[in-house]
Protein backbone atom coordinates (compact mmCIF):
# COMPACT_ATOMS: atom_id res chain seq x y z
CA UNK A 1 0.00 0.00 0.00
CA UNK A 2 1.50 3.16 -0.91
CA UNK A 3 2.33 5.25 1.69
CA UNK A 4 3.06 2.41 4.09
CA UNK A 5 5.36 -0.05 2.50
CA UNK A 6 7.87 2.14 1.88
CA UNK A 7 8.33 3.15 5.35
CA UNK A 8 8.34 -0.48 6.20
CA UNK A 9 11.28 -1.19 4.55
CA UNK A 10 13.68 -3.45 6.38
CA UNK A 11 17.23 -1.69 5.17
CA UNK A 12 15.94 1.71 6.05
CA UNK A 13 15.08 0.10 9.53
CA UNK A 14 18.04 -1.22 10.03
CA UNK A 15 20.30 1.94 9.44
CA UNK A 16 18.17 4.34 11.20
CA UNK A 17 18.35 1.74 14.65
CA UNK A 18 22.46 1.82 13.42
CA UNK A 19 22.02 5.61 13.90
CA UNK A 20 20.11 5.18 17.25
CA UNK A 21 22.45 2.76 18.77
CA UNK A 22 25.41 5.24 17.80
CA UNK A 23 23.82 7.93 19.82
CA UNK A 24 22.56 6.33 22.44
CA UNK A 25 26.33 5.42 23.19
CA UNK A 26 27.71 8.65 22.39
CA UNK A 27 24.28 9.45 25.46
CA UNK A 28 25.62 6.83 27.50
CA UNK A 29 29.25 8.24 27.72
CA UNK A 30 27.50 11.16 29.63
CA UNK A 31 25.14 9.77 32.22
CA UNK A 32 24.38 6.76 33.54
CA UNK A 33 20.88 6.33 33.95
CA UNK A 34 18.83 4.93 31.17
CA UNK A 35 17.15 6.92 28.49
CA UNK A 36 13.28 7.13 29.57
CA UNK A 37 11.25 8.39 26.28
CA UNK A 38 7.58 7.76 26.62
CA UNK A 39 5.37 7.66 23.28
CA UNK A 40 2.21 9.40 24.06
CA UNK A 41 0.26 7.91 21.71
CA UNK A 42 -1.98 4.66 21.30
CA UNK A 43 -1.11 4.27 18.25
CA UNK A 44 2.52 4.34 18.45
CA UNK A 45 2.58 1.94 21.21
CA UNK A 46 0.72 -0.43 18.86
CA UNK A 47 3.28 -0.06 16.50
CA UNK A 48 6.44 -0.47 18.53
CA UNK A 49 4.73 -4.02 19.48
CA UNK A 50 3.39 -4.94 16.35
CA UNK A 51 6.93 -4.47 14.76
CA UNK A 52 8.91 -5.50 17.66
CA UNK A 53 10.75 -2.24 17.98
CA UNK A 54 11.83 -2.24 21.26
CA UNK A 55 13.89 -5.47 20.56
CA UNK A 56 16.26 -3.15 17.98
CA UNK A 57 16.65 -0.72 20.84
CA UNK A 58 20.35 -0.74 23.02
CA UNK A 59 19.86 -1.38 26.82
CA UNK A 60 19.95 2.23 27.95
CA UNK A 61 16.98 3.42 25.67
CA UNK A 62 13.54 2.32 27.41
CA UNK A 63 9.87 3.40 25.72
CA UNK A 64 7.62 4.25 28.62
CA UNK A 65 4.30 3.84 26.97
CA UNK A 66 2.04 6.74 27.56
CA UNK A 67 -1.94 7.49 28.21
CA UNK A 68 -2.88 8.44 24.33
CA UNK A 69 -5.28 5.58 24.12
CA UNK A 70 -8.83 7.10 24.88
CA UNK A 71 -10.49 3.90 25.97
CA UNK A 72 -7.56 2.94 27.87
CA UNK A 73 -7.88 5.86 29.99
CA UNK A 74 -11.97 5.99 30.15
CA UNK A 75 -12.97 5.62 33.81
CA UNK A 76 -15.79 2.97 35.19
CA UNK A 77 -18.22 5.44 35.99
CA UNK A 78 -18.52 7.02 32.58
CA UNK A 79 -18.75 3.15 31.38
CA UNK A 80 -21.35 2.81 33.83
CA UNK A 81 -22.75 6.47 32.11
CA UNK A 82 -22.93 4.86 29.20
CA UNK A 83 -24.77 1.46 29.83
CA UNK A 84 -27.35 3.97 31.55
CA UNK A 85 -27.89 5.77 28.55
CA UNK A 86 -27.49 2.57 26.29
CA UNK A 87 -30.23 0.64 28.31
CA UNK A 88 -33.28 2.93 28.04
CA UNK A 89 -35.97 1.38 25.87
CA UNK A 90 -35.95 4.38 23.34
CA UNK A 91 -32.08 4.34 22.65
CA UNK A 92 -30.02 3.33 19.82
CA UNK A 93 -26.51 3.31 21.17
CA UNK A 94 -23.77 3.45 18.37
CA UNK A 95 -20.17 3.32 19.47
CA UNK A 96 -16.74 2.59 18.19
CA UNK A 97 -16.25 -1.36 18.30
CA UNK A 98 -12.84 -0.70 20.84
CA UNK A 99 -15.32 0.29 23.17
CA UNK A 100 -17.43 -2.88 23.50
CA UNK A 101 -15.78 -5.07 26.08
CA UNK A 102 -14.50 -1.84 28.26
CA UNK A 103 -15.76 -3.30 31.41
CA UNK A 104 -18.59 -1.15 33.98
CA UNK A 105 -18.57 -1.06 37.47
CA UNK A 106 -21.28 -4.43 36.99
CA UNK A 107 -20.89 -5.09 33.06
CA UNK A 108 -19.27 -3.88 29.42
CA UNK A 109 -21.31 -2.71 26.48
CA UNK A 110 -20.92 -6.02 25.00
CA UNK A 111 -22.43 -7.89 27.53
CA UNK A 112 -25.50 -4.93 28.12
CA UNK A 113 -26.12 -6.13 23.94
CA UNK A 114 -26.10 -9.80 24.96
CA UNK A 115 -28.85 -9.01 27.35
CA UNK A 116 -31.00 -7.12 24.38
CA UNK A 117 -30.06 -3.37 24.89
CA UNK A 118 -29.94 -2.06 21.33
CA UNK A 119 -26.21 -1.46 20.84
CA UNK A 120 -24.73 -1.16 17.63
CA UNK A 121 -21.11 -0.64 16.37
CA UNK A 122 -20.26 2.12 13.75
CA UNK A 123 -17.14 2.82 12.14
CA UNK A 124 -17.97 6.69 11.82
CA UNK A 125 -20.31 9.02 13.78
CA UNK A 126 -21.48 10.06 10.40
CA UNK A 127 -22.98 6.34 10.57
CA UNK A 128 -24.63 6.72 13.66
CA UNK A 129 -26.19 10.07 11.83
CA UNK A 130 -27.28 8.36 9.16
CA UNK A 131 -28.58 5.64 11.59
CA UNK A 132 -30.99 8.39 13.38
CA UNK A 133 -32.24 9.37 10.32
CA UNK A 134 -33.50 6.21 8.97
CA UNK A 135 -35.11 5.56 12.71
CA UNK A 136 -36.76 8.50 13.61
CA UNK A 137 -38.65 6.93 15.94
CA UNK A 138 -35.48 5.58 18.13
CA UNK A 139 -33.27 8.13 20.10
CA UNK A 140 -29.62 7.47 18.32
CA UNK A 141 -26.62 7.84 20.82
CA UNK A 142 -23.33 8.26 19.36
CA UNK A 143 -20.48 7.38 21.76
CA UNK A 144 -18.01 9.72 21.40
CA UNK A 145 -14.69 8.86 22.07
CA UNK A 146 -10.81 10.72 21.24
CA UNK A 147 -8.24 12.96 21.49
CA UNK A 148 -8.26 15.55 18.84
CA UNK A 149 -7.93 13.49 16.44
CA UNK A 150 -11.61 11.93 16.46
CA UNK A 151 -13.15 14.99 18.23
CA UNK A 152 -13.74 16.81 14.53
CA UNK A 153 -15.27 13.75 13.44
CA UNK A 154 -17.32 14.35 15.77
CA UNK A 155 -17.99 18.51 15.85
CA UNK A 156 -18.74 17.60 11.90
CA UNK A 157 -21.26 15.57 12.50
CA UNK A 158 -22.75 17.10 15.16
CA UNK A 159 -22.58 20.57 12.96
CA UNK A 160 -24.63 18.46 10.23
CA UNK A 161 -27.54 17.10 12.67
CA UNK A 162 -27.79 20.74 13.60
CA UNK A 163 -27.85 22.02 10.08
CA UNK A 164 -30.21 19.18 9.15
CA UNK A 165 -32.57 19.27 11.88
CA UNK A 166 -31.79 15.82 13.45
CA UNK A 167 -33.57 15.89 16.91
CA UNK A 168 -33.18 11.99 17.49
CA UNK A 169 -29.19 12.52 17.19
CA UNK A 170 -27.24 13.08 20.55
CA UNK A 171 -23.32 12.95 21.40
CA UNK A 172 -22.41 11.11 24.92
CA UNK A 173 -18.90 12.99 24.92
CA UNK A 174 -15.90 11.65 26.21
CA UNK A 175 -13.59 13.56 24.13
CA UNK A 176 -10.69 14.73 25.99
CA UNK A 177 -7.54 17.01 24.86
CA UNK A 178 -4.34 16.44 24.61
CA UNK A 179 -2.11 19.09 26.14
CA UNK A 180 -3.64 18.78 29.91
CA UNK A 181 -2.51 15.11 29.95
CA UNK A 182 0.94 15.92 28.79
CA UNK A 183 1.08 18.49 31.89
CA UNK A 184 -0.61 15.82 34.23
CA UNK A 185 2.51 13.27 33.21
CA UNK A 186 4.98 15.95 33.68
CA UNK A 187 4.14 17.24 36.96
CA UNK A 188 3.61 13.22 38.16
CA UNK A 189 6.61 13.37 40.69
CA UNK A 190 7.43 9.69 40.12
CA UNK A 191 8.00 9.96 36.81
CA UNK A 192 11.41 11.13 35.53
CA UNK A 193 11.27 10.96 31.61
CA UNK A 194 13.86 12.54 29.09
CA UNK A 195 11.57 13.40 25.98
CA UNK A 196 8.51 12.46 24.29
CA UNK A 197 7.73 10.61 20.99
CA UNK A 198 4.68 12.97 20.22
CA UNK A 199 1.28 12.35 18.32
CA UNK A 200 1.09 12.71 14.69
CA UNK A 201 -2.54 12.65 13.82
CA UNK A 202 -3.67 14.84 17.08
CA UNK A 203 -1.02 17.57 15.93
CA UNK A 204 -2.41 17.11 12.12
CA UNK A 205 -4.96 18.66 13.88
CA UNK A 206 -3.83 21.18 16.69
CA UNK A 207 -0.27 21.44 15.13
CA UNK A 208 2.78 22.01 16.69
CA UNK A 209 2.45 25.85 18.94
CA UNK A 210 -0.10 23.70 21.86
CA UNK A 211 3.73 21.81 22.47
CA UNK A 212 5.77 24.47 23.13
CA UNK A 213 5.87 24.42 26.69
CA UNK A 214 7.13 21.43 26.86
CA UNK A 215 10.85 22.60 25.63
CA UNK A 216 10.14 26.24 27.58
CA UNK A 217 9.32 25.13 31.04
CA UNK A 218 10.43 21.43 31.30
CA UNK A 219 13.47 21.26 29.04
CA UNK A 220 12.18 18.11 27.30
CA UNK A 221 12.32 17.50 23.37
CA UNK A 222 9.37 16.00 21.74
CA UNK A 223 9.42 14.74 17.75
CA UNK A 224 5.91 14.74 16.44
CA UNK A 225 5.98 11.02 14.76
CA UNK A 226 4.19 9.22 12.19
CA UNK A 227 3.13 5.49 12.69
CA UNK A 228 4.37 3.43 10.94
CA UNK A 229 7.87 1.49 11.79
CA UNK A 230 10.31 3.62 10.31
CA UNK A 231 8.43 6.51 11.65
CA UNK A 232 8.93 5.99 14.96
CA UNK A 233 12.67 5.04 15.00
CA UNK A 234 13.56 8.26 12.90
CA UNK A 235 11.54 10.13 15.91
CA UNK A 236 13.18 8.37 18.33
CA UNK A 237 16.96 9.11 16.70
CA UNK A 238 15.61 12.76 16.28
CA UNK A 239 15.03 13.15 20.15
CA UNK A 240 18.06 11.33 21.15
CA UNK A 241 20.20 13.61 18.90
CA UNK A 242 18.00 16.63 20.32
CA UNK A 243 19.15 15.34 23.81
CA UNK A 244 22.66 15.11 22.63
CA UNK A 245 22.79 18.58 21.33
CA UNK A 246 21.24 19.87 24.35
CA UNK A 247 18.06 21.14 22.68
CA UNK A 248 14.49 20.99 24.10
CA UNK A 249 12.43 21.89 20.80
CA UNK A 250 9.54 20.57 18.95
CA UNK A 251 10.22 18.74 15.96
CA UNK A 252 7.94 17.34 13.04
CA UNK A 253 8.79 14.06 11.59
CA UNK A 254 5.75 13.40 10.18
CA UNK A 255 5.84 16.42 7.51
CA UNK A 256 3.96 14.33 4.84
CA UNK A 257 0.74 14.97 7.37
CA UNK A 258 1.53 17.42 9.71
CA UNK A 259 1.74 21.21 8.85
CA UNK A 260 3.19 23.53 11.39
CA UNK A 261 -0.37 25.25 12.16
CA UNK A 262 -2.18 22.42 11.89
CA UNK A 263 -5.98 21.84 10.58
CA UNK A 264 -8.13 25.09 10.57
CA UNK A 265 -11.23 23.83 9.45
CA UNK A 266 -10.93 20.67 12.27
CA UNK A 267 -9.71 23.19 15.38
CA UNK A 268 -12.66 25.77 13.63
CA UNK A 269 -15.35 22.69 13.96
CA UNK A 270 -13.90 21.99 17.52
CA UNK A 271 -14.20 25.26 18.74
CA UNK A 272 -17.58 26.08 17.61
CA UNK A 273 -19.11 22.55 18.70
CA UNK A 274 -17.40 22.19 22.11
CA UNK A 275 -16.42 23.53 25.35
CA UNK A 276 -13.42 22.73 27.82
CA UNK A 277 -15.46 21.04 31.23
CA UNK A 278 -13.86 22.17 34.55
CA UNK A 279 -12.81 19.02 35.29
CA UNK A 280 -13.06 15.20 33.67
CA UNK A 281 -11.97 12.07 35.38
CA UNK A 282 -9.15 9.65 33.64
CA UNK A 283 -8.86 5.95 34.87
CA UNK A 284 -5.71 6.10 36.59
CA UNK A 285 -5.24 9.15 36.49
CA UNK A 286 -7.73 10.87 38.47
CA UNK A 287 -9.37 13.87 37.38
CA UNK A 288 -7.58 16.39 35.12
CA UNK A 289 -8.89 20.16 35.49
CA UNK A 290 -9.85 21.39 32.00
CA UNK A 291 -9.27 17.76 29.87
CA UNK A 292 -12.69 16.77 28.84
CA UNK A 293 -15.00 17.94 26.28
CA UNK A 294 -18.73 18.96 26.22
CA UNK A 295 -21.28 20.06 23.91
CA UNK A 296 -21.69 24.14 24.01
CA UNK A 297 -23.92 26.98 23.28
CA UNK A 298 -27.18 25.98 20.49
CA UNK A 299 -25.61 22.09 20.13
CA UNK A 300 -26.00 21.35 24.14
CA UNK A 301 -29.42 20.17 22.83
CA UNK A 302 -27.58 17.50 21.26
CA UNK A 303 -25.50 16.82 24.51
CA UNK A 304 -26.58 13.03 25.38
CA UNK A 305 -25.64 13.56 29.25
CA UNK A 306 -28.46 16.46 28.89
CA UNK A 307 -31.06 14.04 27.47
CA UNK A 308 -30.81 11.72 29.53
CA UNK A 309 -30.52 10.88 33.01
CA UNK A 310 -27.25 9.41 34.11
CA UNK A 311 -25.73 7.97 37.69
CA UNK A 312 -22.26 10.73 37.37
CA UNK A 313 -20.70 8.52 39.83
CA UNK A 314 -17.13 8.51 40.13
CA UNK A 315 -16.63 4.76 40.71
CA UNK A 316 -13.00 3.29 42.01
CA UNK A 317 -11.10 1.14 39.65
CA UNK A 318 -10.79 -2.94 40.75
CA UNK A 319 -8.17 -3.36 43.10
CA UNK A 320 -6.95 -5.63 41.25
CA UNK A 321 -6.01 -3.82 38.17
CA UNK A 322 -2.86 -1.70 38.33
CA UNK A 323 -3.87 -0.40 34.52
CA UNK A 324 -3.34 3.48 36.29
CA UNK A 325 0.79 2.29 36.86
CA UNK A 326 0.95 1.16 33.49
CA UNK A 327 -0.88 4.55 31.80
CA UNK A 328 2.09 6.39 33.59
CA UNK A 329 4.51 4.17 32.74
CA UNK A 330 5.09 2.94 36.85
CA UNK A 331 5.24 -0.62 36.02
CA UNK A 332 5.31 -2.69 32.58
CA UNK A 333 1.97 -4.31 31.47
CA UNK A 334 3.43 -8.25 32.51
CA UNK A 335 4.67 -6.64 35.82
CA UNK A 336 1.21 -6.36 36.85
CA UNK A 337 -0.56 -9.06 39.35
CA UNK A 338 -3.24 -10.28 37.16
CA UNK A 339 -1.61 -9.55 33.40
CA UNK A 340 -2.08 -12.63 31.18
CA UNK A 341 -4.64 -14.55 34.14
CA UNK A 342 -7.51 -13.24 35.66
CA UNK A 343 -7.43 -10.23 32.55
CA UNK A 344 -7.21 -11.06 29.01
CA UNK A 345 -8.52 -9.31 26.08
CA UNK A 346 -11.60 -11.68 26.32
CA UNK A 347 -12.18 -11.25 29.80
CA UNK A 348 -10.28 -7.70 30.46
CA UNK A 349 -10.41 -6.17 34.25
CA UNK A 350 -8.83 -3.01 33.02
CA UNK A 351 -8.89 -0.69 29.80
CA UNK A 352 -5.21 -1.07 28.64
CA UNK A 353 -6.20 -4.87 27.86
CA UNK A 354 -9.24 -3.98 25.95
CA UNK A 355 -8.49 -1.46 22.64
CA UNK A 356 -5.41 -2.95 20.60
CA UNK A 357 -3.61 0.49 21.22
CA UNK A 358 -3.57 -0.57 24.81
CA UNK A 359 0.09 -1.41 26.07
CA UNK A 360 -1.30 -4.85 28.02
CA UNK A 361 -3.03 -5.74 24.46
CA UNK A 362 -0.29 -5.21 22.86
CA UNK A 363 2.12 -7.24 25.27
CA UNK A 364 -0.98 -9.79 25.20
CA UNK A 365 -1.33 -9.87 21.87
CA UNK A 366 1.86 -9.68 19.89
CA UNK A 367 3.95 -11.50 22.68
CA UNK A 368 7.05 -9.69 23.49
CA UNK A 369 8.81 -12.19 25.50
CA UNK A 370 12.02 -11.84 24.58
CA UNK A 371 11.42 -8.08 25.90
CA UNK A 372 10.18 -9.10 28.95
CA UNK A 373 13.00 -11.46 29.83
CA UNK A 374 15.72 -8.85 28.60
CA UNK A 375 13.73 -6.04 30.77
CA UNK A 376 12.99 -8.34 33.88
CA UNK A 377 16.42 -9.49 34.18
CA UNK B 1 -10.66 3.32 16.27
CA UNK B 2 -7.79 5.39 16.26
CA UNK B 3 -5.30 4.06 13.87
CA UNK B 4 -5.27 6.42 10.62
CA UNK B 5 -5.09 4.97 7.22
CA UNK B 6 -4.14 6.20 3.88
CA UNK B 7 -5.73 6.14 0.80
CA UNK B 8 -6.69 8.03 -2.59
CA UNK B 9 -10.06 10.03 -3.18
CA UNK B 10 -11.31 8.26 -6.58
CA UNK B 11 -14.88 10.00 -6.93
CA UNK B 12 -16.48 13.54 -5.93
CA UNK B 13 -19.48 12.21 -4.25
CA UNK B 14 -21.57 15.44 -3.08
CA UNK B 15 -19.68 18.67 -3.31
CA UNK B 16 -22.07 20.56 -1.53
CA UNK B 17 -21.65 18.27 1.23
CA UNK B 18 -18.27 17.87 0.88
CA UNK B 19 -18.29 13.93 -0.11
CA UNK B 20 -16.07 12.04 -1.31
CA UNK B 21 -15.05 8.50 -2.16
CA UNK B 22 -11.74 6.99 -0.78
CA UNK B 23 -9.96 3.74 -1.55
CA UNK B 24 -7.91 2.41 1.28
CA UNK B 25 -6.39 -0.90 -0.47
CA UNK B 26 -9.27 -1.74 -1.93
CA UNK B 27 -11.96 -0.71 -0.21
CA UNK B 28 -13.88 1.95 -1.09
CA UNK B 29 -15.75 3.95 1.13
CA UNK B 30 -17.87 7.53 0.94
CA UNK B 31 -15.69 9.57 2.74
CA UNK B 32 -16.20 13.71 4.59
CA UNK B 33 -13.39 15.54 2.67
CA UNK B 34 -14.94 19.36 4.53
CA UNK B 35 -11.07 19.30 6.36
CA UNK B 36 -9.23 18.84 3.64
CA UNK B 37 -11.27 21.57 1.40
CA UNK B 38 -10.17 25.40 1.79
CA UNK B 39 -10.38 28.12 -1.14
CA UNK B 40 -6.98 27.17 -2.24
CA UNK B 41 -8.01 23.80 -2.76
CA UNK B 42 -11.74 23.08 -3.23
CA UNK B 43 -13.85 19.82 -3.62
CA UNK B 44 -13.65 19.38 -7.13
CA UNK B 45 -9.71 19.62 -6.56
CA UNK B 46 -9.68 17.03 -4.38
CA UNK B 47 -9.94 14.07 -6.79
CA UNK B 48 -7.21 12.01 -7.00
CA UNK B 49 -5.32 13.39 -3.59
CA UNK B 50 -3.99 10.86 -0.99
CA UNK B 51 -5.56 11.70 2.01
CA UNK B 52 -5.39 10.28 5.40
CA UNK B 53 -8.62 8.73 7.07
CA UNK B 54 -10.11 8.80 10.58
CA UNK B 55 -13.77 7.43 11.23
CA UNK B 56 -14.66 8.09 8.02
CA UNK B 57 -13.30 11.56 7.44
CA UNK B 58 -10.22 12.41 5.41
CA UNK B 59 -8.13 14.62 8.16
CA UNK B 60 -5.01 16.05 5.78
CA UNK B 61 -3.46 15.76 2.52
CA UNK B 62 -0.36 13.46 2.19
CA UNK B 63 2.51 15.92 0.67
CA UNK B 64 4.47 13.65 -1.52
CA UNK B 65 7.27 15.65 -1.45
CA UNK B 66 7.99 15.93 2.52
CA UNK B 67 6.66 12.04 1.97
CA UNK B 68 10.08 11.23 -0.52
CA UNK B 69 12.59 13.67 1.77
CA UNK B 70 11.81 11.51 4.69
CA UNK B 71 12.69 8.49 2.61
CA UNK B 72 15.33 10.36 1.88
CA UNK B 73 17.12 11.18 4.88
CA UNK B 74 16.50 7.54 5.78
CA UNK B 75 17.97 6.26 2.58
CA UNK B 76 21.02 8.64 2.91
CA UNK B 77 21.38 7.24 6.82
CA UNK B 78 21.20 3.63 5.17
CA UNK B 79 24.14 4.97 2.52
CA UNK B 80 26.23 6.69 5.29
CA UNK B 81 26.06 3.44 7.38
CA UNK B 82 27.29 0.74 4.32
CA UNK B 83 30.01 3.66 3.64
CA UNK B 84 31.02 3.53 6.84
CA UNK B 85 30.97 -0.07 7.13
CA UNK B 86 32.85 -0.62 3.92
CA UNK B 87 35.56 1.69 5.36
CA UNK B 88 35.94 -0.09 8.33
CA UNK B 89 36.24 -3.41 6.13
CA UNK B 90 39.25 -2.02 3.84
CA UNK B 91 40.68 -0.57 6.90
CA UNK B 92 41.10 -4.21 8.71
CA UNK B 93 42.91 -5.27 5.53
CA UNK B 94 45.53 -2.91 6.19
CA UNK B 95 46.07 -1.56 2.73
CA UNK B 96 45.80 2.29 1.82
Amino acid sequence: MKYVDEFRDPVAGRAVVARIKQLAADLGAQRDAPLKIMEVCGGHTHAIFKFGLEEMLPENIELVHGPGCPVCVLPVGRVDDALAIAERPEVTFTTFGDALRVPGSKRSLLEAKASGADIRTVYSPSDALELAKQLPDRQVVFFGLGFETTIPSSALTVLQAHAEGVENFSVFSNHITIVPTLRAILDDPDLRLDGFIGPGHVTMVIGEAPYQFIGEQYNMPIVISGFEPLDVLQSLAMVLQQLLDGRAEVENQYKRLVRHDGNAVAQNAIAEVFELREHFEWRGLGSIPESGLQLRGPYARFDAEKRFAVPALSVEDPKACQCGEVLKGRIKPWECKVFGTACTPETPIGACMVSSEGACAAYYNYGRLSTVSKVGQ
Amino acid sequence: MCLGIPGKVVEIHDATKKLGVVDVGGVRRVTNLACIVSDEHPVEDCMGDWVLVHVGFAMSRIDPEEAERTLELMRELGEVAEAQRAMAESGKGGTP
